[in-house]
């Protein structure tokens, strides 16, 4: 992909034409797109469903750490996230 | 439960045995209405002898049920959905419920009004299907004058943001243009293309003689398109899908019968696959007097070929079985008699020859038309005329 490095500032959204929801069936979030799904894993799912396109990366960041009563992610979730915006799950403005 | 022993069987590996997982993939066909008549629909060949349609309230209902199982993908397709008027209340209906939502179309009715219905409806993606790269084929291979209407469609769906995603049917008659359809695909500013070569079941089936390619046919086309590949300036996802008569290992169809996909007919028939109502001596309820959870969870038409305990040799015994789960029940039908063999595909079963002698039939200088006695088999175009007739 193209775009530029991702900063704390940046503001991930769900990528164009996919989307991301919660399948008590299979107990786990879902990226559907057409005509194929992919089951995310716990954690992938925990950062995916805070990708609104409103929270930045850092503040992402923060609600995991405090949510989950730990630090250091932020290199995990910036390695997630650049990723998943490979992939198009994610679009990253610049 | 009765699918308790199969789905033991299936779920062996992994211990105790499990409730099969959700049919996580629906395909709705809406109507065998159709204004096009392709040779090569996969359609039963005497759909004119089915029920009538389900009406909204079934459908909408059916939705609900699916949903309610964990289905999650959800393809709206026919003969042409854009026959049904319902088809804008069923796509909000699927949306609410959380489906992502797929037309299956071939572009005919589809206009600036609909498109827009559609999108406000939620309808989420969309998958126009073309005959060739010539107005002349294209009009000839599905007996009707669409092109130039379909070339309308795919600027629409570009317009309306949805990817433009094409789907063209290979074969015989066309297989030679593909150089000229992946460059008509560009300059519509697709994003996928799918060059899928015909399965031959329904009205393909019928027309085999004559849509079988060659396999030098089948060579040079997956030439073309990988040169093609190489020179391409803007991204067009290529996808090429080979015909499985070609191959020495089958298609994992469906990912195993009863495995993630159901399918309903327009007159609500539940079927685990689009061909499955030929395979005899299964029970395939209708969702008008049955629930979708007994469809899937105890019908012999869904339990009966789920995991493996149906196997013969040489697929019982086989390491592969957990990769394609024998191939195609349908095509083990249609080629040996027998739903439980080995897909012939397959060159490790002993129906093998069946597969081998149609692709060397192809081969032949005369073949595509010329039987053994040099009669020309007429190519029998779908239609609900053909279908009360021959069939």
């Amino acid at each position: 992909m193209s775009a530029g490095a991702l900063h704390g500032s940046s503001r991930p959204s769900i990528g164009h034409g996919f989307r991301l929801q919660w399948e008590a069936a299979q107990n786990a979030y879902v990226l559907l797109f057409p005509e194929g799904m992919i089951k995310l894993n716990g954690s992938a799912g925990e950062i995916m469903k805070r990708c609104t396109g409103q929270a930045t990366l850092a503040e992402i960041t923060a609600d995991l750490e405090r949510t989950f009563a730990t630090s250091g992610l932020s290199a995990d979730v910036i390695a997630f996230v650049e990723m998943a915006r490979a992939k198009l799950w994610l679009s990253v403005p610049a | 439960m009765t699918a308790a022993p199969v789905a033991a069987a299936g779920a062996a590996s992994s211990g105790p045995a499990l409730r099969p997982g959700p049919p996580l993939w629906l395909l709705l066909e809406l109507t065998y209405r159709c204004p096009l008549h392709c040779v090569f629909c996969y359609n039963p060949t005497d759909f004119a002898a089915s029920g009538p349609e389900l009406g909204t309230d079934d459908w909408l209902r059916v939705l609900k049920e699916a949903r309610a199982l964990g289905s999650v993908q959800l393809g709206l397709s026919g003969g042409e959905p854009l026959a049904r008027d319902d088809l804008e209340p069923i796509v909000a209906e699927a949306h609410r419920l959380g489906f992502y939502t797929n037309l299956i179309t071939s572009g005919v009715g589809l206009n600036e009004t609909r498109i827009r219905a559609l999108k406000d409806a939620g309808l989420d993606h969309i998958q126009l299907s073309f005959q060739d790269s010539t107005r002349q084929m294209n009009d000839f291979l599905s007996s009707t004058r669409t092109f130039d209407l379909k070339s309308k469609v795919a600027a629409l769906i570009k317009q309306h943001d949805y990817p433009m995603v094409l789907n063209v049917v290979l074969h015989r008659l066309n297989i030679d243009h593909v150089e000229e359809i992946l460059e008509m695909a560009d300059r519509m500013g697709a994003d996928y293309v799918e060059l899928a070569n015909t399965q031959f079941y329904g009205w393909a089936w019928h027309n085999r003689q004559q849509l079988m390619p060659s396999r030098a046919q089948v060579e040079h086309a997956e030439e073309v398109t990988r040169r093609f590949r190489e020179r391409q300036g803007r991204p067009m996802r290529i996808f090429f899908v080979v015909p499985d008569y070609f191959e020495k290992r089958p298609k994992a169809c469906m990912n195993g019968l009863g495995s993630i996909f159901l399918t309903v007919t327009p007159d609500g028939t539940a079927l685990p696959c689009h061909a499955a109502r030929m395979l005899p001596g299964l029970q395939f309820p209708n969702v008008k007097t049955s629930s979708l959870e007994h469809v899937w969870y105890e019908s012999s038409g869904f339990t009966h070929f789920r995991g493996d305990a149906w196997m013969k040799e040489p697929c019982r015994s086989c390491p592969e079985k957990t990769r394609d789960f024998g191939g195609c029940r349908c095509q083990a039908y249609l080629l040996t008699g027998d739903a439980a063999n080995a897909d012939p595909v397959c060159d490790l079963s002993p129906h093998h020859h069946k597969v081998l002698e149609a692709v060397l039939a192809a081969d032949r200088p005369a073949a595509g038309g010329n039987g053994p006695s040099g009669q020309e088999k007429p190519l029998v175009f779908r239609s609900r005329a053909n279908s009360s007739r021959l069939f």
